[in-house]
């Protein structure tokens, strides 16, 4: 079918052999130009073939052809709708208003198809069909809708959908969690528990801009990762535990026998020889704290640091301890500024118990340093590495612990101070000169 | 501080510095008010609700101005 602009480099971008977006938004083009279902679209119909319009003059152009930001939002919400507009309202008239809104996407990603299939109805009516599922932060992503629709999207999602909105701009931005407890036997807490509290807990902070910039709650089950917490947020909440690692002995030997296909089963698509303890698990620990004692498999758990290696190859053997709680870990984010930054360890252990009042403490202090001494747009993981992690422990009342260090003789951020050195830092002279010549 | 004083002194410094500058960060505004930022916020949150203030959001970083007065009015000859 002939759409409304041609566009030669973005076709391009269909020729490789992965899925593109290009043909994706053909797709919607074609589908409302001939509307079987007879949407009453609440947008300009030809949305997707302006979208794809401007996209290809920007690349003409090598310079886009969207506004910076903009006033819109809905009443009291300072986050959620991201206001775009065209600077060539006139060539594509589908896109003068392309505004983005951010749903907060529901605890472990679980949806029922009854939700999705409302959730498309209500953007091919009110918006460009067009979805992002997921964004990096995690948030379901409506692209482009008009300002006059904003409102509208707003009442049906929290008044028919229970759905809210995320958070954008210099606000905490919706939380993400993995699926925790309610699938994966790795998880050490009820990581769907804790975000869903700590979003209800801070709505205010998530829908209405103070911070000075933007700030990430992730929450991750267990070492594993699965929503890269450590890497992508401002504060990471990753489970752990402080006891030892359960083995059972017999069925360590019923992966040694091959009865149980390591790994769950996974990379079984090749045929890689029979399963060797020695080589897959214990040689790879990163702290070479396993070992074989005859038919034993032994674990010096004081070493452990809960890489989660040897408990994924075998998970039938090898299960995580019992007194379970959580690490956090702060000043992750993206390349921004100064480069990518992982987490830092600030909390090495702490109790994941309802109503999580020692969490909430830890979490205010943070932004209470970060309102007070962050700069306009800095991240708190630059705020730490201007101040000092020395100053952060100060403002969050922690003590420094050698978990905290990253490398050794590399980043000594646990300094003495001279009250807390006995003797202070003045010597005797006279003293010192009777051992020590000049 | 009173609701009112702190809704007049935001009013008239902004107005003020209109010439130059529409968009402020919270903390410009914490400035203004001279309070921490933590007890600013109520005050602020309640200026956007009654309409003195406004959102400006670029997506990444949000931003405050007098209603009506932000760089996007211009832009799209509202003001
Ligand atoms: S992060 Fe850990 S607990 Fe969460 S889903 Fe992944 S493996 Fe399971
Ligand atoms: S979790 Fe990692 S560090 Fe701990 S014992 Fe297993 S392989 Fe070693």
């Amino acid at each position: 079918m002939k759409l409304k602009h041609e566009t030669p480099m973005l076709d391009e971008l269909e020729s490789g052999p992965w899925p593109s977006f290009v043909s994706d938004i053909k797709d919607e083009a074609a589908k409302r130009a001939k509307n079987e279902k007879n949407v009453e679209y609440q947008i300009p119909t030809d949305v997707c073939d302006d979208l794809l319009g401007i996209l290809e003059l920007s690349f003409k152009h090598g310079r886009t052809h969207w506004k910076h930001g903009g006033i819109v939002g809905v009443f009291g919400y300072g986050g959620g709708v991201i206001g775009r507009y065209c600077d060539q309202p006139q060539n594509f008239p589908g896109v003068a208003h392309f505004h983005t809104m951010r749903v907060s996407q529901p605890g472990g990603k679980y949806y029922n198809t009854d939700f999705l299939k409302q959730l498309c109805d209500l953007w091919d009516l009110r918006g460009s069909g067009v979805t992002n599922m997921h964004g990096s932060t995690g948030d379901i992503i409506l692209l482009g809708t008009t300002t006059p629709q904003l409102e509208e999207i707003f009442y049906e999602l929290t008044h028919n959908m229970n759905q809210d909105l995320g958070g954008s701009g210099s606000n905490l931005r919706t939380p993400a969690d993995c699926l925790g407890q309610s699938r994966c036997e790795y998880a050490c807490y009820d990581t769907q528990h804790l975000c869903y509290t700590l979003t209800q807990e801070y709505q205010d902070e998530l829908h209405r801009p103070a911070f000075p910039y933007k700030f990430k709650f992730k929450f991750d089950g267990c070492p594993n990762g699965c929503v890269a917490s450590i890497a992508r947020s401002d504060m990471s909440f990753i489970g752990t535990w402080r006891d030892d690692i359960r083995i059972d002995q017999e069925a360590v030997q019923a992966y040694i026998g091959g009865e149980i296909a390591p790994n769950g089963g996974a990379h079984a698509g090749r045929d890689w020889g029979p399963f060797d303890i020695q080589k897959e698990v214990i040689d790879l620990c990163p702290t070479e704290c396993m070992w074989m004692d005859g038919k034993e498999l032994k674990i010096d758990n004081k070493e452990c640091v809960r890489c989660m290696h040897c408990i994924d190859a075998m998970p039938r053997a090898l299960r995580i301890g019992q007194d379970t709680g959580l690490s956090i870990l702060v000043g992750a984010k993206a390349p921004i500024l100064d480069g990518a930054q992982m987490g830092t360890m600030l909390v090495p252990f702490i109790k994941a118990e309802e109503p999580y009042d020692e969490i909430k403490e830890v979490i205010e202090s943070i932004w209470d340093w970060w309102m007070e001494e962050g700069k306009n747009r800095e991240r708190l993981g630059e705020l730490m590495k201007r101040q000092g992690l020395q100053r952060m422990l100060e403002m969050t009342n922690q003590k420094p612990d050698p978990r905290m260090v990253k490398e050794p003789r590399h980043n000594p951020y646990i300094f003495w101070k001279e009250e807390e050195v006995e003797g202070g830092f003045e010597r005797d002279v006279n003293e010192f000169r009777k051992h020590h010549q000049r | 501080m009173e609701y009112e004083e702190a809704r007049q002194r935001i009013f008239d410094t902004l107005t003020k510095k209109q010439k130059s500058k529409s968009k402020f960060y919270f903390s410009d505004l914490a400035k203004i008010l001279e309070i921490k930022p933590r007890d600013a916020k109520k005050l602020i949150n309640k200026m956007v609700e009654d309409g003195t203030l406004e959102y400006w959001s670029s997506g990444s970083t949000s931003m405050y101005g007098l209603k009506g007065t932000g760089k996007q009015a211009h832009t799209e000859h509202e003001d």
